[in-house]
């Protein structure tokens, strides 16, 4: 029941202040009531996690804007933001700039026409296929983008060395460099020697794979869900299933025991993002061997990554427009990665020296900035992902995990799939 | 005779209209103060009370309703707009494999959680009301868990049941047993869950059913101590039935509470969609994933629906079964509604009958 109530504040205030209940009209209204464009204006910016959007970096901008105040709103997980965000869009309520995520990005474009545009001539600012997949059917670009998701793969070294595999970062990538079949192959090498684990699940594995198909669970032109007839995706299932029986260390991704598994080298690579460098440094305290190695198999993959959007009817549209643009301009961006790790998106940013010449020292000082640079340009593939990819990959995440847990075979987990496939739309 | 002579009609007396009839008396005048006292000893009653219905229908009833329009329709969250498509959305819930699970889990998990939690309460809540040193810490100290949010309850203990790393999997394995596969299997995981439902939840029916062992007359407890009962007897034969209107509430709410349990599961796995197998995945969360995860609000509402009348009926057959095996002592006898209702009608017709017969008319008898 708190679901209407949440959604319907305006109408149960109006009805709560007839009946002179006062009380419950207060702690509805919207945060961003300000003054004329004239004087002094508060912009309001709502991001999850870490942007790397910091006080001092947005002190910059109030610095070169007097007339400007800008607030941040920082929901926990994107989750959380996602659900407000689709609980105020096309009404009000929604912050001056909304940070969204790339896994509800096509949610999001099916109500682009209450975003506002980003005005013409940034666009080559971007990525090619940053700005592609946040463009609609009318050739409205609606996000601003931030950072992306290049993954490498990230190893411990100490492990390597035990199971006599090499343990330096270009020998490494020497090393996995080909395609999935080679990596499992490794894989086969190094449980034979040591009998541990060669990656952390199934699932994270199956997602680095699906996300280099180009259009995996739905047509790009109709929209109609094709998943569970692309051989594609059959291919990969059987796949990564048929490695991880005996390489998977059988650690649902972000689990309390993957989390575990982090520090306590339960198994020895993983698909890892930019922005998965601060996970590991944040929960494998302590750990030495991680190192990151510039490879990935079957060339290129991104996952995951976050634009910024500005609502259509705020208050201040013009300002916020101004400021989306300032905080994804390549300069800002790169100190958002040294803030958060977050990789950018912006061309110019993969020449700079502040980017390129970023080493992390938990990762054996790894030369990060470069490495991810390589691969971001790396990417080949932009997968398109329609209006049901979340709910599609969603239960293809859960199939694989009925195998791993031994619920159930490789063929009934797979027809369960499919018939949850087709329950939807 | 004098006496013929007729009084000369007196002044006081009023004057007749023609036709005998009364002359109009004056419009009784009734002062503003007397009419809004007689409206305030009508109606200020009412208007007391209007404060929760009022809230009531604004924050209960409205979205009751409006969720019910919403599940005939195919509906739109983020443009507020939605089609009538009937029962549709009904007939796509009641046929997904997942519904069914749902509800298995849901009932599997109140079931696991509800019974021992209430058996524990009570014992719990007799212990409490011995005559033991340092009383209010002990009273206090159950409730301490009900004060924890459900979340961090839900946090420690899905670390505690991790199938690789969890500690409790590491005392069973370091006892030589095998592990128990917590998130895989499904009663196991029902387990958990219940698990962290009744840490939280124990203690606070406790204190309820204290609060009501503490209204029970000491007295009996004597009379039975000097028959010589012993202390289980006089828990069985006292404090047990004495507890019979207490229990039932404490029953109802336990039921409602369990079958829209929601935090525990949500937060048992990382995903919050009641594991890969739905293992766990209960109504309410059912209901959460089509919601917010899914966005189709017409489906949410129809199953939100089916879940309202699933608690009613679960509520109605519990009180009809309470009220069979946990009767309220004293006031009702072993005999069903309709002997009581049958032995009440013969009783007054036969206190009418002796009525009539006897000389002895007792008004209270023949009524």
């Amino acid at each position: 029941m708190t679901v209407k109530l949440s959604r319907r504040t305006k109408a149960i205030a109006a009805v709560a202040g007839a009946a002179s209940i006062a009380l419950l009209a207060s702690g509805c209204s919207p945060s961003s009531d300000s003054g004329s464009s004239d004087g002094p204006i508060e912009l309001s910016v709502a991001t999850f996690n870490d942007f790397g959007y910091t006080d001092e970096l947005l002190q910059e901008y109030m610095d070169e804007n007097p007339n400007v105040k800008v607030v941040q709103n920082k929901a926990a997980t994107s989750n959380d933001a996602r659900a407000n965000y689709f609980q105020k869009l096309g009404k009000k309520g929604l912050a001056d700039v909304e940070a969204i995520e790339v896994d509800w990005l096509p949610e999001v474009m099916k109500y682009s026409d209450l975003l506002a545009e980003v005005p013409a001539g940034t666009a080559d600012r971007w990525l090619d296929w940053k700005v592609d997949a946040a463009t609609d059917a009318d050739g409205r670009l609606i996000g601003y983008g931030t950072d992306i998701g290049p993954e490498g793969v990230c190893y411990r070294s100490d492990l390597f060395a035990a199971a006599g595999l090499p343990t330096d970062r270009e020998e490494v990538a020497a090393l996995l460099e080909g395609d999935w079949n080679k990596y499992f192959e490794v894989g086969a090498q190094y449980t034979a020697a040591t009998g541990k684990a060669w990656f952390d699940s199934a699932g994270s594995t199956y997602q680095g794979m699906i996300n280099q198909v180009e259009a995996a669970y739905e047509d790009p032109d109709s929209g109609d869900i094709t998943a569970t007839e692309n051989a594609d995706v059959e291919d990969i299932y059987n796949a990564v299933l048929d490695a991880s029986a005996t390489q998977s260390a059988h650690l649902g991704q972000w689990s309390d025991d993957w989390f575990a598994g982090v520090g306590n080298g339960a198994y020895a690579t993983m698909l890892c993002p930019g922005w998965m460098l601060g996970v590991i440094s944040g929960n494998a305290e302590g750990v030495t061997g991680w190192d990151v190695a510039n490879v990935f198999p079957s060339g290129g993959g991104n996952w995951g990554g976050s634009y910024l959007t500005v609502p259509a009817n705020g208050a201040h549209v013009e300002e916020a427009q101004k400021l989306a643009d300032w905080l994804t301009a390549p300069e800002q961006q790169i100190k958002a990665f040294v803030n958060a790790g977050t990789f950018p998106s912006q061309n110019d940013a993969y020449t700079d020296e502040a980017l390129t010449g970023f080493v992390n020292e938990y990762f054996n000082n790894a030369p990060v900035g470069q490495i991810f640079t390589d691969r971001a340009k790396a990417v080949s593939v932009a997968p398109f992902k329609g209006e049901y990819y979340f709910q599609i990959n969603d239960a293809m995440q859960k199939a694989l995990t009925r195998v791993e847990d031994g619920t159930q075979d490789k063929q009934a987990s797979w027809d369960q799939w499919v018939s949850e496939v087709e329950a939807i739309g | 005779m004098t006496s013929t002579a007729t009084a000369p009609p007196s002044s006081t007396e009023r004057p007749q209209q023609p036709g005998g009839a009364p002359a109009p008396r004056d419009p009784r005048r009734i002062a503003f103060g007397h009419r809004l006292s007689r409206w305030d000893l009508k109606l200020s009653p009412y208007l007391y009370i209007s404060p929760f219905f009022i809230l009531f229908i604004v924050v209960g009833l409205f979205p009751i309703a409006y969720t019910a329009v919403i599940s005939f329709m195919d509906w739109d969250l983020v443009r507020n707009s939605g089609t009538f498509i009937g029962f549709d959305q009904y007939v796509y819930v009641l046929t997904q494999p997942k519904f069914w699970i749902a509800l298995r889990n849901t009932f599997s998990i109140f079931l696991l959680s509800s019974i021992p939690q209430l058996v524990a309460a009570i014992f719990i809540a007799a212990m409490l009301d011995q005559n033991i040193r340092a009383k209010t810490f002990w009273r206090m100290g159950v409730l301490v868990p009900y004060v924890m949010a459900p979340v961090a309850v839900a946090l420690i203990f899905s670390n505690m049941f991790g199938d690789k790393f969890g500690l409790v999997n590491s005392v069973l394995t370091d006892l030589g047993l095998p592990p128990v596969m917590w998130h895989s299997d499904a009663f196991a995981s029902h387990i958990a869950i219940a698990t962290m439902v009744n840490f939280r939840w124990t203690g606070y029916n406790t204190l309820i059913l204290l609060a009501a062992m503490q209204a029970i007359p000491r007295d009996y407890y004597e009379a039975a101590a000097i028959d010589g009962a012993s202390k289980f007897r006089q828990f069985f034969a006292i404090t047990v039935p004495s507890l019979r209107p207490t229990l039932i509430f404490v029953i109802i709410t336990s039921t409602i509470g369990g079958l829209q349990i929601f935090d525990e599961p949500r937060m048992y796995d990382q995903y919050g969609t009641g594991g890969a197998d739905s293992q766990w995945l209960t109504i309410t969360l059912y209901l959460y994933d089509i919601g917010w995860g899914q966005w189709n609000f017409g489906r949410a509402a129809a199953l939100a629906w089916i879940l309202f009348l699933i608690i009613l009926a679960i509520g109605v057959i519990n009180l009809l079964v309470t009220q069979k095996v946990v009767r309220d002592e004293g006031r009702r006898d072993a005999a069903s509604g309709r002997q009581r209702r049958a032995a009440a009608r013969a009783a007054r017709r036969d206190l009418a009958a002796r009525a009539t017969d006897s000389t002895l008319e007792t008004p209270e008898a023949a009524r």
